[in-house]
């Protein structure tokens, strides 16, 4: 039982996408950078993000963390890189619901970010994938206070 | 194969709900309670129950004097010289809270200095940050030795007549070792500074002798040494507390009460505003017969035998490394480690599916993992009942996340 168990977390995907992170890094004068602390383990996380249009044109994050926020990390970056500012709350929204309501139903917008399913029966473990999109939602209630 | 004598005194170990056997390892953040405590509760709600110094009726007198027996019986476990010295809190935090903001607050100036070590709990540190940024004193560290442990160096380079309090851990909740306190009470009595030492992880591990360490103030809290959670102590030098302000006001401390002012009742009692946690002091007057029964030097043994062994097998691992001293006996009951390149919490949660519980973060040291430069460890740590069982359990487990995150599951 344990090894499924460790599988329903660990999926092949999330172990990949832990060692090896996407737009991992600092971008070039970003429109807005959000840092975010996981306070009971002391991880951490840098979002960047480079708006235009109410797009989001880029996107890196740095810091150290689990496989599990890393990975949340990278495919996160990569499902938003070109979504707009509505388009991005919509997914998190999404995302929040797909990690703590057993009855989702799994909504395709998600994409590859839908392998975080798993991290719902690990409650200890459900802060460690929504860190970044957590620090996703602090920069565009920045961005939107700012502009008005 | 070592097997614990005490393991079958804790009912919390035959009561599992699940069928795989779980190896508690978390001990530093809250014991296990021996039946003597649990039935000891039942016993003061079922036949005590009242509350105390309220009531000329028996059942009130008769809480009363327990409550009070147990003053005794801390101020014999720890040898402070009166009873009144023994002041009940909700535990460490709150006794080191009323040090800080009680004694301190007022009598420090912004040419003045605190001295704390990088090892300090943040319940050690946090308010001794506040005192400093209130008065605009200096917050100085003490830094630890090559050997991971505090550096006696450094401490005396640090010390100097400006230096108004020292406040140090006695064990250490991380690096698990145990703090010179008689001589850095020596050391700093000579420059006219105060001493508080933060006891929470070596009651119910280590003889404590307040004369001996000779201290101004010691915090400690029961539920890390058998006793329920919500009660622990602080210890004064009588003349200190007397100066103590209480940070709370209420019924019981005072002795008159008139429209515009109040007189308020000697120590101890001036300063536990409220009705106590009387069923918890109780409950910590059976942990200390408990610990007494078991002799403190023979519980010391055992973890020690325990640690080293647990040492020997992590270390035996290539993949560990360990913080804190290079030698098992430094460690009392503590080992704080990390898997090279696989984060604690990946590390933890595989454990936690094998039955292992450990703790995983930052410990509440989070300017020692900055000082160590990680941003948290593993932590194991041990008590009387624990066996080697547990130990093999952990090491099985460590083996399972090697296989699963190096190798692909
Ligand atoms: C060294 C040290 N100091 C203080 C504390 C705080 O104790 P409590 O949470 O019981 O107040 C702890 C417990 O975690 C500790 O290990």
């Amino acid at each position: 039982m344990d090894h499924d168990n460790l599988s329903t977390l660990y999926r092949q995907a999330i172990l990949e996408a832990g060692e090896d992170p996407h737009n991992f890094g600092d971008l070039l004068r970003p429109t807005v950078s959000t840092e975010l602390h996981n306070p009971t383990c002391g991880d951490v996380i840098i979002l960047q993000l480079k708006i235009s249009d109410h797009i989001i044109k880029d996107i890196k994050f740095k810091g150290q963390g689990c496989i599990i926020s890393q990975a949340s990390a990278s495919i996160m970056t990569d499902l938003i890189k070109g979504k707009s500012l509505d388009q991005a709350k919509k997914l998190r929204i999404a995302f929040s619901q797909m990690i703590t309501d057993d009855h989702f139903i799994d909504n395709d917008k998600l994409k590859d970010a839908l392998i975080f399913k798993g991290v719902r029966k690990f409650p200890q473990r459900i802060k460690c994938a929504t860190l970044v999109w957590n620090a996703l939602e602090k920069s565009i209630q920045h961005v939107e206070e700012t502009n008005g | 194969m070592i097997e614990s004598p005490y393991r079958h005194d804790f009912p919390f170990f035959y009561s599992q709900k699940e069928k795989l056997k779980r190896a508690y390892l978390d001990s530093a953040a809250t014991t296990q309670k021996p039946s003597s405590v649990i039935e000891e509760l039942v016993h003061f709600y079922t036949e005590d129950n009242a509350n105390i110094y309220r009531g000329i009726y028996a059942t009130s007198q008769r809480a009363t004097s327990k409550f009070e027996a147990v003053r005794d019986q801390v101020k014999t476990f720890i040898n402070a010289s009166e009873r009144t010295e023994i002041i009940f809190t909700k535990g460490t935090t709150q006794s080191l809270n009323w040090i800080v903001f009680g004694y301190f607050w007022d009598r420090l100036h912004s040419d003045d200095e605190i001295l704390i070590s990088v090892m300090e709990h943040h319940s050690n540190l946090v308010p001794w940050q506040q005192l400093a940024i209130h008065t605009g004193a200096k917050l100085n560290y003490v830094n630890l030795n090559e050997d991971q442990q505090l550096d006696i160096d450094d401490f005396k380079a640090k010390l100097n007549s400006r230096v108004k309090v020292v406040a140090l851990t006695h064990v250490s909740n991380v690096l698990g070792c145990l703090n010179p306190v008689t001589q850095i009470t020596t050391l700093a009595h000579k420059f006219g500074a105060k001493v508080v030492i933060d006891g929470a992880q070596a009651i119910g591990h280590l003889q404590v002798d307040v004369q001996e360490i000779n201290c101004d103030f010691y915090a400690f809290s029961g539920h890390k040494a058998f006793a329920p959670t919500g009660v622990g102590v602080l210890y004064g030098k009588k003349e200190l507390l007397e100066k103590m302000k209480p940070l709370e006001y209420g019924g019981e401390m005072i002795s008159d009460v008139n429209y515009q002012n109040t007189s308020f009742k000697d120590l101890p009692l001036r300063l536990e505003a409220g009705t106590q946690n009387i069923s918890g002091v109780i409950g910590l007057g059976a942990a200390l017969d408990y610990l007494n029964k078991c002799k403190l030097n023979e519980i010391e043994c055992y973890i020690k035998k325990l640690t080293k062994l647990a040492f020997e097998q992590l270390i035996s691992i290539p993949e560990v490394i360990i913080y804190g001293s290079k030698n098992a006996s430094f460690h009392q009951g503590i080992i704080s480690f990390n898997i090279k390149g696989i984060h604690p919490h990946d590390v933890a949660t595989v454990l936690d599916i094998k039955g292992v519980e450990v703790r995983a973060g930052h410990h509440c040291a989070q300017v020692l993992m900055r000082y160590l430069n990680i941003p948290a460890c593993l932590r194991l740590s041990l008590h009387i009942y624990n066996d080697e069982t547990d130990i093999q359990q952990l090491i099985i487990a460590l083996h399972e996340v090697l296989r699963f995150f190096k190798h692909g599951s």
